[in-house]
This record gives structure tokens, sequence and C-alpha cells, in this order.
């Protein structure tokens, strides 16, 4: 147990060092890193490109002998494939046969006929011929490869392809080597075509196996210009005897002697071949790439918090691919060569080493508090993890040693790849990830340090101390009706799918790109298999540049670039005369070409008849003629006899060229009666079209495939998007659900029918609200309470401010009246202010003031606007010296500016300094009200002036009362209904900073960190307790409604002076419990029975910022460390504890399956509430993060500039935007407060709107 | 919704019991006319019960699986064939679709069985499982499941103990790896005890034959791959439960 604690200090202390170092230095660990994969994967510049094309070596011909099996060191450029004997030698010999010279009585039929015809003799000498030396009689059965069965798959080739003998394939084959066959076969071409596959084909066609060379270059067509057959014999040896294959040489030259032929014949090619992957072998492969895949996006879809996600991803699957890249490398570089497929093992290679450790280290770092320096988050992120890190290494490196246990050589090779692959993966890990870790981290403080400037700077409200939460900038005004959110927003939210798809295409581009890779692929497929003869185009462009062309290709390069197609000369006397009217003239070798044994006859007449000799030539490009063919031409041979060529070579042999001249009296000779049916060659012009077929057809199909595809991605976009963006409005006055906002086109949401009601009256911006779902109350900055009906939006009473400075000058009066026609009446009777002692019930007769108006419009409009003249820079204007300046008195509209502004002065000066609420900002001036730190006490009473002022800062409602605690520690009780001052409780001294009223009882927390219990008793005849509306929401008890004959007293029961040491932020009450939260980053639980502690929960690092507590006794509070934590009230234990927010949490609210919180990063985050997990978060407009409320299960309502959203819980699909108001927007909705009836009471500025939400609700159900 | 998850395990056992007793000659019609009526009741239920969300949801889940296990079955079949395999494109589709029609169905509904079963037994012990519940984990297993039946038909091992030993290792890993739980290793052991009884009873009766039988006429490794293949389908079918269908598209 020691050793292990021991272990796991020192494991910590080394890795809290280690992230120091990363983070203090992060490009040279970078740079060190990039060069240590560079060094580590040098060793697979060596190895072979992955690929299945084969591979070449050429060796003499002279001094060949068969490889030895065993690895030579010596030999540089032998590679090491090049082993053992081969698969088998091909000999071919290539033939190349016309009829000489071509008489204008000829048929097109016997182009070929003849020509063909010969390959039988030719085959008869081949067969038939013996070399015989000293040592034996050897002929071509003894050497050749005996093959036996073809695959049972093909019975039909069985006619055509050898069987149970030597495989030895020509043209002959097509008539089973018989000559009589050949001779009574009416239609050659027709035999050939009928084995040919259907439909476009890539591999190689019995066409091509038989003539051995590419089809265009066969002339066995009817419609041939040049009139030269060319076919191979190709041979197939088993094994190699060089004595008998040079006599078999010399025998066919002595035979058919190519003169003019220098055609090289000392170097034999040998081609090795790779694996070849079969579409079977492929789909496995490409179903685990593609679980790979999904586990890559699921596990990178988890890094959250950072400035550049994508760039974490990449950096983490960088980490991965270089790690294996550096475990084959160094692998290589210590001689085990890899004999697995690594494309096979690859991604098993990933899903064993993982991205865990990755994602554990992101989440570790980013869940270090922020505010502590880069260098140390990081630390402190590595070293908590680092045990974990560490045990599962060792874990996994057991795995892979019993693996190697297993003595299966495959696995233990794997095995060993996986340890250097997770070693290596351990070591990038720590110094590359680590590094771009620190490096965001600094980068996103950064991003943040930018974002909050501005709103630092702009603090100096430009309005009289409206009530904005800390994180509020200037909010930037957004055109009217639209939604504001900011496009970032989108990614976080969860689209409808149709949309999703949209965007998702639209982000990534992937249809463009999927179209510019297939057309690419296509291209390659097309260059590699050869069917427009792209290849032969090239091969033609070659040698017309180069001079090693030989004989008409060198002579006539023009004509070469008219028709590249064909690389010889043209023999077509039409074309030779319209174009080049004499190519030949200078061009004496085509006569000496022709010398064969036929070609003498013509030599005489070359001036008159030059076209009319089909000139044989030979070239470069005859001497590989293999070269042409398919590159899965032997393969494809092989494996009909069930032989596989993959990862072995065959031996090329030199070609044997022959040239055959045949008479054209032993042309006609051959002739089948039913040749001459044929049609006469068409003219010159039908003549090139059937020539260039190949290359129209594809380009037809590529055409065809370009307007297949368009029409397919049109119909995919009217299906997508159907709806026409443009219009709004009438079409659509509600949107549906799943619709979305889309600022990407234009789209604005159209004005929604739900309008909201308006309710206007305060002069100022409104503290706070209260509300029991009945009855409304609000609080301005003036002081001014406000009492509204919920369900009509009337004004029912109005508590005026009545702690008015007795001397306030009337003139500052008389323009409040004009501002505030409400208030009109009353300003003298109520200029007899409280002091602070009592006084209070003085004026009782005077308040009452109980008005039923309709709200009416707001006439601050008409006046200047003044709120730019107010400085809410305390610090440089002493409050003393503001409240000594002398007023002015007399009306004096020319100082109306000044008046107002002493008049607004002092409220806002007292409500700012006081805000109870959240965070703590230590030195600076108090800028910000909810965010104030040091609550200081009102200056007016730290300085002992009259109690002119003192400010209501919470309020609550219950029934027919409202409970108002003032910032001098004063608690009222008002009735609602009539607006007189019931009850009132002066007994501490400490502002009131938060109130709960839960039946009876009244809790009041105040600014000194006590805690006070107050009992409401009435004296009433029972009779008259009403219960005043449905009790709409279950977790609040109804309340006993007060009529205003009860005598109302309100007793302080208990007082806990040292609630909490620090000021209290947050006081909750629910099912008997009050649970209050304080700046000493505890959380408190009382008994409301008996005002007894119950717990005392830690576990924040900061401030508790927010609480919710419910009926089902579910405690959540959250912190200024951005953290959030469930507790367990009944047992005080902590449930979870997640982190969400960078910076203060604002606000919570738990339904039965989740957790909602708002942070000042203005993100929304919705968490499952079992499991603790994220399950999405919205990005909100800047400043109103705290504003949300949870109507329903399933119906979240969030507040925007000057509008509020409903969103739909479970998905996160925004169901609809509803506006304020035109004057509203640009104003943030800053206080949402949900009543029973499904109305929401968003408070912006001095107006206060109630949206009711029946639409919304009608449709969940 | 349990009820009709165990109406259509009983009546899919029965049918398969049933059958195995019945000749080889109505076999075909029999079984076809359980399908049938399997498929019938099951619609007309998943029909009537569409109202309730849990009901599309449990159908929705079925479905995800079914095509999971189909998909599965056809890959690995494809694995298994490899060393067969021919170099002809053309007859990829025949390869594929080389094993009989019903395999893949079967494995299909298995699967979706398997895999509502797994969190229903949760529900019922009141453990609900905890370990390692995301989506890169379930790729992961999946990977690794994969992963043991590429080496089953790829690696060539001395003889067919020491495959057995290593798959059933390689298994035993799988489950440590990524489920832990009891109830996941009982239905596991289940799954593979019962389907590979199912197999044999198949190979006596002659419907299905293997290349290469080592054991009782059939291979020896084939509980490893079906209790792996429990765990692993196990595993998709908690993660969809717990998350819903909704989050799987969740971006």
């Amino acid at each position: 147990m020691t050793v292990r604690e021991r272990l796991r200090e020192k494991i910590s202390a080394a890795f809290y060092r280690h992230g120091l170092l990363c983070a203090s230095y992060p490009v040279p660990i970078i740079l060190f890193t990039s060069a240590s994969i560079l060094a580590c994967c040098y060793p697979l510049l060596r190895l072979p490109l992955p690929g299945t094309g084969p591979v070449e070596f050429t060796t003499r011909v002279r001094d060949y002998t068969v490889p030895s099996h065993e690895p030579q060191g010596d030999l540089g450029e032998r590679p090491d494939w090049y082993r053992g004997p081969p698969v088998a030698y091909i000999q071919p010999v290539l033939v190349k046969a016309a009829v000489s010279p071509w008489d204008s009585t000829l048929v097109p039929v016997d182009v070929f006929r003849s020509p063909l015809g010969r390959v039988f003799s030719l085959l008869e000498e081949i067969r038939n011929h013996v070399h015989d030396d000293g040592s034996g009689v050897r002929s071509l059965e003894a050497l050749c490869l005996q093959v036996t069965d073809l695959l049972p798959g093909l019975r039909r080739m069985r006619r055509v392809l050898p069987e149970h003998g030597c495989l030895l394939v020509s043209p002959g084959n097509y008539w089973q080597n018989q000559r009589e066959l050949f001779d009574s076969d009416p239609d050659l071409l027709k035999t050939v075509h009928q084995h040919e596959p259907k439909g476009l084909h890539t591999s190689a066609t019995l066409r091509d196996l038989l003539f051995g060379v590419p089809v265009k270059h066969t002339g066995v067509s009817l419609y041939s210009r040049k009139r030269v057959v060319t076919y191979t014999i190709t041979m197939v040896l088993g094994s190699y005897d060089a004595r008998f294959l040079s006599s078999l040489r010399a025998r066919l030259r002595q035979l058919h002697p190519s003169v003019n032929c220098s055609l090289r014949e000392d170097h034999m090619v040998h081609v090795h071949f790779k694996e070849e992957i079969g579409m079977a072998e492929l789909i496995p492969l490409v179903t685990t790439y593609i679980i790979l895949f999904a586990y890559i996006y699921f596990s990178t879809r988890k890094i959250d918090m950072v400035k550049s996600k994508w760039g974490l991803a990449l950096a983490a699957v960088v980490t991965v691919l270089s790690s294996l890249l550096m475990s084959v490398g160094l692998c290589t570089l210590f001689g085990l060569t890899p004999t697995l497929n690594g494309g096979e093992i690859f991604p098993y290679l990933v899903v064993v080493i993982g991205l865990e450790n990755v994602l554990v280290l992101t989440k570790s770092v980013v869940s270090t508090p922020v505010d502590l320096e880069v260098k140390l988050r990081i630390a402190q992120g590595l070293s908590n993890e680092s045990w974990s890190i560490m045990k599962n290494m060792a874990t996994e490196l057991c795995i892979i040693l019993i693996g190697y246990f297993t003595l299966v050589p495959a696995i233990q090779e794997f095995c060993l790849f996986a340890v250097v692959g997770l070693v290596s993966d351990f070591f990038l890990q720590m110094f590359f990830f680590t590094t771009v870790l620190s490096i965001d981290i600094r980068r996103m403080e950064l991003a943040d340090l930018n974002r909050r400037l501005p709103a630092e700077a702009g603090m100096p409200l430009p309005k009289p101390g409206p009530l904005r939460p800390r994180e509020a900038p200037p909010p930037p005004r957004p055109s009217p009706h639209t939604i504001t959110l900011q496009t970032p927003a989108f990614r976080n939210l969860r689209l409808p799918k149709r949309l999703r798809v949209v965007y998702f295409l639209a982000r990534t581009r992937l249809a463009q790109r999927f179209i510019m890779v297939g057309t690419v692929i296509w291209i390659g497929i097309l260059a590699y298999t050869d069917p427009a003869g792209l290849r032969t185009y090239l091969a033609a462009q070659v040698s017309e540049q180069s001079p090693l062309g030989e004989g008409g290709a060198g002579g006539l390069p023009p004509h070469l670039g008219v028709a590249p197609v064909f690389p010889g000369p043209g023999g077509d006397p039409a074309s030779t005369l319209s174009v080049l009217p004499a190519p030949a003239e200078p061009t004496p070798l085509p006569e000496n070409q022709s010398q064969g044994r036929h070609g003498a006859p013509r030599e005489g007449v070359p001036h008159q008849a030059p076209p009319l000799v089909p000139q044989i030539s030979w070239g470069v490009e005859d001497e590989e003629g293999w070269r042409k063919l398919s590159f899965r031409h032997w393969p494809s041979l092989f494996s009909y006899y069930n032989i596989t060529l993959a990862k072995r070579y065959i031996s090329i042999l030199p070609v044997i060229p022959i040239t055959l001249h045949l008479s054209p009296r032993e042309a006609i000779e051959t002739r089948h009666p039913q040749d001459t049916r044929h049609p006469p060659p068409p003219s010159l012009k039908t003549n090139d079209l059937p020539a260039d077929l190949t290359l129209y057809k594809v380009a037809a199909l590529g055409l065809a495939a370009g307007v297949l595809l368009v029409l397919l991605l049109f119909c995919l976009y009217r299906v997508l998007c159907s709806r026409n963006y443009g219009q709004n409005g009438v079409a659509h006055g509600r949107r549906r659900h799943g619709d979305l906002p889309c600022d990407d086109y234009g789209y604005s949401p159209p004005i929604s029918e739900i309008s909201p009601l308006l309710l206007r009256g305060h002069s100022m911006d409104i503290e706070c609200l209260a509300s029991d779902g009945m009855l409304l109350a609000s609080c301005c900055l003036a002081g001014q309470i406000r009492v509204w009906d919920t369900q009509t939006g009337d004004c029912l009473t109005v508590i005026p401010k009545h702690g008015l400075r007795r001397s306030s000058s009337s003139g500052c009066w008389e323009q409040r009246d004009g501002w505030d026609a409400v208030g009109v009446a009353e300003p003298e009777n109520l200029g007899g202010g409280t002091e602070p002692g009592g006084g209070v019930f003085d004026e009782d007769e005077g308040y009452p003031l109980r008005r039923r108006t309709t709200p009416r419009p707001a006439l601050f409009e008409n006046q200047p606007d003044l709120t730019p003249l107010i400085d809410t820079n305390f610090d440089s204007q002493p409050p003393s010296h503001l409240l000594l300046t002398p007023p002015r008195d007399g009306f004096d509209f020319g100082g109306l500016v000044e008046k107002a502004y002493l008049e607004h002065e002092p409220p806002s000066l007292g409500l700012t300094a006081s805000y109870p609420s959240s965070s703590p900002l230590s030195g600076p001036p108090p800028q910000r009200r909810r965010s104030l730190g040091y609550i200081q006490p009102p200056a007016p009473q730290g300085q002992g002036t009259p109690d002119w002022e003192s400010a209501v800062w919470a309020m609550e409602l219950r029934g027919n009362l409202i409970a108002a605690g003032r910032s001098n520690g004063k608690l009222e009780l008002w009735d609602a209904g009539e607006g007189s001052l019931r009850c009132s409780n002066e007994d501490g001294v400490s502002g009131i900073t938060a109130l709960a009223f839960l039946n009876n009882r009244l809790v009041a927390a105040r600014l000194d960190g006590s805690l006070d219990f107050f009992t409401v008793d009435i004296n009433k005849p029972l009779g008259l307790l009403q219960y005043r509306g449905p009790p709409g929401r279950s977790n609040i008890p109804p309340s006993p409604c007060y009529s205003s004959e009860d005598v109302i007293s309100c007793q302080l029961t208990r007082s806990v002076q040292c609630a909490h040491q620090k000021p209290i932020t947050v006081l909750r009450a629910a099912a008997g419990r009050v649970v209050t939260g304080s700046q000493d980053h505890t959380v408190r639980v009382y008994r409301l029975e008996d005002s007894c502690c119950l717990f005392t929960l830690q576990g924040h690092s900061g401030g508790i910022t927010a609480i919710y507590i419910d009926q089902t006794m579910v405690l959540a509070s959250g912190g200024q460390d951005g953290a959030i934590c469930l507790w367990d009230v009944l047992t005080g234990s902590r449930v979870s504890h997640v982190y969400g927010h960078r910076g203060d949490v604002t606000s919570l609210v738990c339904t039965t399956s989740c957790v909602i919180s708002s942070g000042l990063d203005d993100l929304i985050c919705i968490w499952d509430r079992s499991t603790g997990i994220k399950l999405y978060s919205i990005q909100q407009e800047v400043g109103c993060g705290a504003s949300l409320g949870v109507i329903s299960e399933s119906l979240l309502v969030t507040g925007g500039q000057g509008c509020v959203s409903f969103w739909d819980l479970n998905f996160g699909d925004l169901l609809q935007t509803v506006y304020l108001g035109q004057s509203s927007d640009g104003q943030g909705v800053r206080q949402l407060v949900v009543l029973n009836n499904a109305a929401i009471v968003c408070d912006f500025g001095s107006e206060l709107s109630l949206v009711y939400v029946p639409a919304v609700l009608e449709k969940l159900d | 919704m349990p009820r009709l998850e165990e109406h259509c395990w009983s009546r899919s056992c029965a049918s398969r019991v049933e059958s195995k007793n019945l000749s080889a000659g109505n076999w075909v019609a029999s079984r076809a006319e359980e399908m049938m009526s399997i498929v019938t009741t099951v619609l007309s239920n998943a029909y009537g019960s569409l109202h309730s969300v849990r009901a599309a949801n449990l159908i929705r889940r079925g479905l995800v699986l079914f095509t999971v296990g189909v998909v599965l079955a056809l890959v690995l079949n494809l694995l298994q064939l490899q060393r067969n395999v021919t170099l002809f494109p053309e007859e990829v589709m025949a390869t594929l679709f080389s094993s009989a029609w019903w395999i893949p169905p079967c494995c299909g509904t298995a699967a979706a069985v398997v895999g509502l079963l797994y969190p229903c037994i949760d529900s019922h012990l009141g453990e609900p499982h905890k370990f390692k519940r995301e989506w890169a984990s379930v790729m992961r297993c999946i990977a690794v499941f994969v992963g043991i039946n590429h080496a089953s038909a790829k690696l060539h091992f001395a003889n067919n103990a020491q495959l057995s030993l290593t798959l059933a290792a390689l298994s035993l890993g799988l489950w440590w790896m990524f489920d832990r739980s009891r109830s996941g290793f009982g239905l596991g052991i289940g799954t593979a005890f019962l389907a590979t009884v199912i197999t044999q009873l198949l190979v006596y009766n002659g419907v299905y034959q293997y290349t290469y039988p080592d054991f009782l006429y059939v291979r020896s490794w084939l509980p490893c791959i079906f209790f792996s293949g429990g765990v692993t389908v196990g595993n998709i079918g908690r993660q969809l439960a717990m998350g819903g269908v909704e989050k799987l598209h969740n971006d």
C-alpha cells in the first residue's frame, strides 16, 4: 500500500514537472518531437510504397541463373523479392504479318485471314522443335509449364484455353489450334468477339490473352488502315533452358527472317506482383476502416472546452498515426521486416493504441481551475491523470505480453508492433500532444482576454445602472427581427436532420470534393487500364520526341501528330495523298523493311505505289510489347489455372520477332467463300470513326455520368431544400418544429403570432421580480414596486419609492412627473421619507395608491436620453461629493439635464454599490452590479446621511404579501392588493441580500453572512383564509392569501449570526429546506422548521453563484469555478461534479432528466442528470446567458437580444423565437420568470414583457 | 414492451426448436410459415403500439440492431471465405451471398434479440451498466470483434486447440475491456451456448456444413465467436438504450 502510494506520488510529481517543462518550452519541444518522428520514419523510405502495381527488375540474359532462395547481402540493386525461381518464364513470339503487296482485288477480310492462318504452321513449328545437343534431347513439351484443369467457374473458356498440357497461348486457340476449324469458320471476327465480356471491363479479356497484344494493335479488323496483323504466341515455360530457347530463336529466325529488326535480345525482365486485393477482401477491410473512422469521430467529439476542437482532434490523430509510423520505422530499423499486411492490421493497431489517453489528458487539463497559469494548469492536469495513464499503459503492455506468449508467429509480430507503437505513442502523447494542448489553452486564454476586454472597457454603462450580469458587454445592435444567434452557435445545436445534412455538405464541401476525387480516380483508372489509348497516345508522343523512333515512326512526325493513335506510318493512299502528298519519298526505309521473302517483286516500284505495300516495322515499342497490356494480364492468365502470382514473380524473356509477308495469291487461296460478301471498305471519313470510337464512348459515358450527377444533385437539393427560404411572413407564421432560422440562406424569421404583452410603468430598469403565479411584483431601480396581474397584464398596485429625500427639489419632481404619469399625484406625500429608525407607518395613508391602471405607454422616450450622462464610475466621483452638491431650486429647464443627473445618481449609486450577488471581483471598482464582489454598504448609510434611499435588494411574493428586503436591513411586508405596508422588521442592520418565503416562514440572508428566520403570523379568523389561484407548479405550496383586515406580524425566530464567513450570495428554499450559497465556497443546508444547519457541503473551488433545489430534494449548485455539483440532500453527499463553463455558473435549473446550466461564457449546457454527461449546449448571445427558465419537462425558454427563444429540451431544437417588440431590440433579456399559466415574464430595461406560450405547449402535448 | 420482446424471443426460439424436429422436407415450408406468422404478429403489434413513443423507440433500436447484425454477418462470412476466393470481381456478389440466404436475417434477428435483451436484463437486475458508456468505446468494441474474426480467419495456427484457446482468451479480454458486468458475462455465455447448440443442430440436419469441421462437425472456436458477438451486440444495444437513437446523430 505504501509502496503504491509512494509510487503514485512519484509518478504524479514526475508528470507535474514534465507538464511544466512542456508548457514552458513549447516550440523547442515540438521541434524535437518532429525531428524524432522524422528520424524514426526514415527507414520507411526504403520500404516499397504500397500499391498493387507490379514491380520490374531487369537482368541480362547472357549469364542468367536462377536466383537462389537465400538472400545475398551484397547485391545492392537486387530487390528482395528476386529470390528463388519464378513462377514461369514467358517466351513471347511476336508475329507481324501482312499481305504484301496489297491488291485492289482483295477484300477486307484478307487483311487478317491468311496472316492468322499462318499461326497454325508456326505453332506446329514451335511444338515440334527439338534441340539436341550432347546432354540430351529437349523439346517444348519438357520445358513448358504444365497446366491441369481450368477453374470450375470457367466452363465457357474450356474450349479456348489449353487444358492438360503445355500452357501455350495463341490466337489459334480460338479454333482449338486446328487449321480445319479455322478454314471452315465463316466469320472470324464473330468467333473472336463471342468470347468478349459485355459491358465495361478493366481487366484483361480473353482477346488480350490470346492475341498477346492490345486489341487496337492486332489489326484484326475490317477497317484496319495499316493492314498489318500483329499477334503473339505466348509460351509459358516452367524451367529455363538457354540452349533450347536460343536454338528455337535461331530456327524461327531462319524460317521467317525479320530484316531490319534490331530488337535487343539481351535482357530479360522479372515482374513481381503484389498481393492482389480483390473486392471480397476489400469489403471487410473497408468495414474495419469505417469502424475505425467512427471510433476516431466519436472519440474526438468528446474534446471540449478548448480553443480549436478540430485542431486538437487533428493533433490526436497525428499523434496516433505518427506513432504507428514510428513503430514501423523502428521495427524496420532493427531488422524486423513486417510480413503482415500493413493495411489490414492498421485499424486494429489504432484501436489497440487508442485515443483514450489523449482525451483523458485534454479533459483533465481543461477541468483544472481556469484562473491558474497555463503552465500550472497543464502540469496539474497531467499529474492528476498520471496514475491512470500509467496504470492503463501497464495493463495494455501486460495484455500484449500475454499475447506474445501465444507463440503464434503472426500474433507475436502484431504484439511486437503494438508494444513499439504503444511506447512511441506514449512518447508522443507526453511530448507532442501535451505541448499542442498547452499552446491551445494559451490561445484560448488570449482569446478570452480579448473577448472580455471590450466588455470591461465599455463598462461605464450607457444606461443608469441597468441590472446586468457581469459579462454584459455593450450588446451589438442587431438588425430588427433577425435571430441574432451567432453562427458558431449552430455547431452546438442539434439541428434538424436534413438541415444538418445540408450544413455538413456545405461545411465540408463534401460533394465538391467527392466529385473531384471521383474524377481523379476515374482518370487514373482510364490511364491505368488504357481503354482509350491514352497510354498509346503518350507513348506515341514520346516516340515522336525521341530520336529512337525507328522506321516510319521516326520519319513521319507530322503525321503522327495528326493521327496519334496509329504509331505506324500511314499506309492509306488517300490519307497520304491528301495530307502528305509525298511522305514516302524521303524515306527509303520502308522499301528496305519490306524485303521479306515476298518483298522482292514490288521492290522496283516504290514511287508509283508506295502505299500499297503494307509496311512491317519493328520499333522499340515491340521489344516489350507486353507492357502495353493490362497489368492484370499475367495474373488473370495464371489465375485461370488457380495459380496466383501474388507476391511472386515471372520472368519475361526477350521477344522472338517474326515477320510474315504473304502474297495476295495466298490470301485469296485461304479465303472462305463467305468472306467476299463483306462490304467493301468504307470511305476514309468513316474510317476514322470506329478507330476513335472508344474515345468517343468514354467521352459520352463521362458526359452522361456528369448529367446524371447534376440531375441527382438537383433532386437532392429539391428534396432537402423544398422550402422557399426567400419568403417569410404569411406563408408560415409559426415555425414548425425543427425549422431553424438560418441566416445563411437569408431567411429571416417571421413576425410571430405570439404577441407579448408589454407591462410599462417603471421609469427605470427593473431590478427585482417576484411572482407567485397570479401576481407579479416588480421593483425598479427607482425603488418603485408595482404589482401586476399576470392574466391581464394590468397594473394592480403601485408602491412608490417611499424613501425620498425631504430636500428633493420640486423641479426634479415635476420633471419626474413628466416621465412617469403614474406617480404624478403623490410626490409631495411621498416626501415624508422614512428615517432609518422608523416613522414608516406615519405615512401609511399617504401610500395607498391603488390604481387599476392599464399600462400606459411610457413617456420616457420623448425625453432626451440622459443615459450617456450618467457615470457609474464612482471611484472618480466620491458619492459624498455628489451629495453635498446643493440642489437647485425652481424649475429650470435648462438645468434639466443636470438635475436629472443629480436625481438619478443616488439611486443608481445605491444600487450599483449594493446589488447582492454572485462573484467576487477583487480589486476593481464596483462596475458590474451583479457581479459585485465586495458588497459595500451603501454610501449614504455609511456616512450617516438620512435614509432617503434604501434600495430594495430582494423581494418575494407569496399570496398577497410582498416581502421586500432593503439595503438597510429592513424587512417589509406589503399588501400586494392594496399597496399598504403591513409589517416591518428592523432587527438587522445589514442589508438583506436574499429572501426566501415558504409557507409562513421567511428567511433573509444578510450581507454580513448571517441568516435570519422570521415567522409571519396572521391574526385573523380562519374563515377568511382563502387561496388565490390554483397552485400551478407542484413545488410551490399554495400560499394563503392575506386580506387587508388581518394584523400581520413578522417575528424574528432565530438568527444564525455566522452562517457563512462571507456574504451569502444565493438563498433558495424548497421542501422544508433552506439552502444558502456563499462566497466562502460552501453550500449550507438548513431545516426550515428549526433553522438547524444540516449539512455544510464543500466541493466547489470558488464562490457559489447558483443553486437549485426543488420539491423533490434535488440540489444542484454552481460556482465561480464553472463547476456544477449535484448533491443528495438527504445524506449530504456529492452525487456528481462536472465542469462545464469557463467562468461563473450563472443559473441552474433541473428537470427530472437533465440539468440546465448557464454560465458567464454565455453557454447553456444541458446535462444528463443521472450520468453527468453533457448532452448538448446552446450558445447564447453575449450577456443573455443567465436568463433561462423551464416551462415544462421539455420546454426551455431563454432570453436573447430583444427576444425570447423556446427550445425543445429533448432534442435541443429551437422551437420558436418571440420578439418582444420593435423598440426593444438590442436590449437583452436579463431576467426571466416562468409563471404558472405558462406565461413568462422577462425583464428588459424598464419594461416587463408577458409572453403566453399556449402555442408551444399545445404542440408539445 | 418487454412483452413484445419476450414474445419475439419465445416465438423465434420455438420456431427454431420445433423446426429441428420436423423432417427436412416440410422444414422449409414450416419455417416460412413460422416466419410469416412472426412477421405479421410483430408487425401488427408494432403497428398497434406505434402511438407510444417507447414502442417506436424499441422498434427503432431493434431495426438498428438488426441492420448491424446483417452487416456483420455478411462481412464476417466474407472474411471466413477469403481463403478460397479468387480474383474475379464479377464473382464478388456471388461470394457475398454465397452462404444460405437465411443466414444474415437470422443473425440480424439474433442480434436484435440479444441487443434488446441486454438493457432489459440490466434494468431488471437494477444494475445499470455504467462502464465506459460512450460510442467511442462501442466502436472500439466492434473493431476488436471484427479483429477477432479476422484473426480466426486469417492466422495460421499450429492446431485447433491453440486457435480455440487464443480466441477464448481474446473473447474474455473483449468482455473485460468493454463490459465487466456479471449480467453481460452470463448473457454472453448463454448466447454462445444456445447459438452453438443451434448450429450443431443445423449441421446435424445437414442444413449447413463447414468446410473444415474439427469438432463434432463444427468448428470448435464457434462458441468464442458467439460469445464475443453477444458481448458486442449487447454493448451496442445498451448504448442505444441509454442514449436513444437521437444521440447517435448528435453532432
